[in-house]
């Protein structure tokens, strides 16, 4: 059984947003380039999934800046190999080109299994799950909260609306969008990690993608223009903590 | 000539049919409204000018499988010029898949849809709310709509005609099954029904310090409430998540310690009579939705304000 993790990387959780001169995109050279949260889900259910059934995991990145660390820190998780896709001068954070990138990668690397964050923080234009269904015509469930592996099926429970569940069972090979890991991502010993960053070795992949030239663009990128800005109450604690107070007894928001 | 098609779920979504009906007048169209089941005609979307039915027994309950290839039938039957699913679970899972398979591009988390010169003008809320992001998009085309920007029905009723849409041949050949359904256990907590309800996110650090804000939510007489980090690490019951995939609440006073306003929290909380907001970064996104505003520890504020309500 050969798991695939697709990994694209976000800004650090709690790292400053600026937006470059261009007005459409981040500067990235302001933020550090991490795993994206709900990919490193996916890379959890993935090594779950490989303690239950002895599965092998493949972690695989499009090329970027940051991708080398992130696989690195993939294998200090429980993947197995490490697997850089390049498919030359494309825009690896636009998610319908990614897709065509990792469709293809998958083509060659013929996993059972591919697991991937059920959404993308970081553009607008769709979810890599749903479209590597539609690359690679095999059945796909977004919004899972948890994997199992029985009879040549994935068992996957899909999460809806208020948190409703089902659990449906999908032919392999089949795509996985995962919202959360049946257990939360691991923390890894920084020993671990260290031996990990000297130890794993990432092999490169070559494809080539064909991304027809989609007449949908970001033309700006910027704060949400507020439509009702917070009341900001600053101080002392002890002195907000005063004013709030004021604030909700005044609002009859206090209990009695 | 531009008609807007609309993927409904089961049970029907007048809102986003009351978001749809204004593109429909402006693409000059019919509103056309799917509705995929197992008997689409029990359904009432009369708000449509068209309601096209699929039936058919994999419609429901619900598989990604069947319904994405009833959409792109439906897609591909009547050449809409827009197409527009809520951001569920149904557009995570179909608007990507139904827009690669009939050549269109998809636009997602769209808090804004207009149709300006010909074209789509979208507002999307991305890097987890924090930036909003507008794109100009040629038609035909496929957006996802955040369910934030969904508010009223139609003003006015459609023609509601009903026409049938023939399962694709695919249908008949699926490779996901329906299993079963989670039967989830009853917390005894309904948050839906608090008065007050102190919110944790991620800020919160960890499952010890949940304690904290545990004691000011009882000197303010609140339920704990928490963002679906807190509740996927286990710190807080599944009961206690609000937002998209938790509760829906609409307290008097939503107090929120270390939440950052994600889009998919703001959904469950917008409601809300009052909003506080505690966050060390000044440019979280919860402020733009709260009332009152707070940068500072959590902690700080957190240990302040219970002190000075159990004097
Ligand atoms: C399909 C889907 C459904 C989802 N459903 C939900 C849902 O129902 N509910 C939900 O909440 N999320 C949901 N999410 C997840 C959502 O996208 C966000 O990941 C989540 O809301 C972030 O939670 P958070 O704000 O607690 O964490 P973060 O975004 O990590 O924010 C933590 C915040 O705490 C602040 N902070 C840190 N330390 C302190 C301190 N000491 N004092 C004060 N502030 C501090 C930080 O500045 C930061 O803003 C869903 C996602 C998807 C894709
Ligand atoms: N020791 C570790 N074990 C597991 N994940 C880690 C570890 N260190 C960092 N990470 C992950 O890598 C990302 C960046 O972390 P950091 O470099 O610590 O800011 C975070 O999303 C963490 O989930």
């Amino acid at each position: 059984m050969n798991i695939a993790v697709a990994i694209r990387l976000m800004p650090k959780v709690g790292d400053e947003l600026e937006v470059d001169e261009s007005g459409t995109d981040i500067d990235r050279e302001l933020v550090d380039m991490a795993i994206s949260e709900f990919d490193d889900q996916a890379l959890e259910e993935a090594v779950l999934l490989k303690e239950a059934t002895g599965a092998t995991v493949t972690a695989v990145g499009l090329r970027s800046d940051g991708i080398d660390e992130a696989l690195r820190l993939a294998y200090a998780r429980g993947a197995d190999r490490l697997v850089v896709v390049d498919a030359g001068e494309i825009d690896t954070y636009d998610s319908r080109t990614g897709a065509l990138a990792f469709a293809e990668a998958f083509r060659q690397l013929e996993p059972d299994l591919v697991l991937t964050g059920v959404q993308t923080p970081t553009d607008v234009f769709g979810q890599t799950a749903p479209y590597l269904a539609a690359n690679l015509g095999w059945p796909q469930a977004n919004v899972v909260v948890g994997v199992t592996l029985a009879d040549g099926t994935a068992r996957v429970v899909q999460e809806y609306a208020g948190g409703r569940l089902a659990v449906l069972g999908l032919d392999l090979p089949a795509i996985v969008g995962v919202q959360s890991a049946s257990s939360p991502p691991r923390y890894v010993a920084m020993a671990r990690l260290r031996q990990a960053m000297t130890e794993a070795s990432t092999e490169t992949l070559n494809v080539s993608v064909d991304a027809p030239a989609v007449p949908s663009s970001v033309v700006s990128l910027a704060r949400p223009a507020s439509q009702a800005q917070a009341t900001m109450l600053d101080g002392e604690a002890e002195e907000i903590a005063a004013k709030l107070v004021g604030v909700l007894r005044e609002r009859g928001a206090l209990p009695g | 000539m531009g008609d807007v098609l609309t993927y409904l779920e089961s049970p029907v979504n007048d809102r986003l049919l009351g978001f749809a009906r204004p593109l429909a007048d402006a693409a000059g169209g019919d509103l056309v409204a799917l509705v995929a089941g197992a008997e689409p005609g029990s359904k009432d979307a009369s708000a449509a000018d068209v309601v096209l039915e699929a039936a058919h027994p994999a419609l429901s309950p619900y598989l990604p499988e069947a319904h994405q290839a009833v959409l792109a039938a439906a897609i591909n039957e009547v050449s809409p010029d827009l197409v527009v699913l809520e951001n569920t679970t149904a557009g995570l899972d179909l608007g990507a898949a139904a827009a690669a398979a009939t050549g269109r591009p998809f636009v997602s988390y769209c808090v804004e849809l207009a149709i300006e010169d010909g074209e789509a003008r979208s507002v999307s809320g991305i890097y987890g709310g924090q930036l909003h992001a507008t794109a100009n998009t040629r038609l035909p085309a496929v957006f996802a709509i955040n369910s934030v920007a969904l508010h009223d029905a139609p003003q006015a009723a459609g023609r509601g005609e009903r026409a049938e849409l023939a399962p694709p041949a695919k249908i008949e050949s699926l490779r996901t099954t329906f299993v079963e359904p989670v039967e989830q256990p009853d917390e005894g907590v309904d948050l839906t029904k608090a008065d007050r309800i102190v919110c944790v996110g991620r800020g919160i650090g960890s499952k010890e310090n949940i304690e904290i804000a545990e004691e000011l939510a009882e000197a303010l007489d609140a339920e704990m409430g928490a963002s679906r980090p807190v509740i996927d690490s286990g710190w807080l019951p599944k009961a206690r998540q609000v937002g998209k995939s938790g509760a829906h609440v609409t307290p008097k006073l939503y107090l929120s310690l270390g939440v950052s306003g994600a889009p998919e929290h703001v959904e469950g909380m917008q409601g809300a009579e009052l909003i506080v907001a505690v966050n060390t970064d000044p440019g979280a996104a919860i402020f733009h939705i709260a009332h009152y505003g707070v940068v500072a520890d959590l902690f700080d504020i957190a240990d302040e304000l219970t002190n000075l309500l159990g004097e």
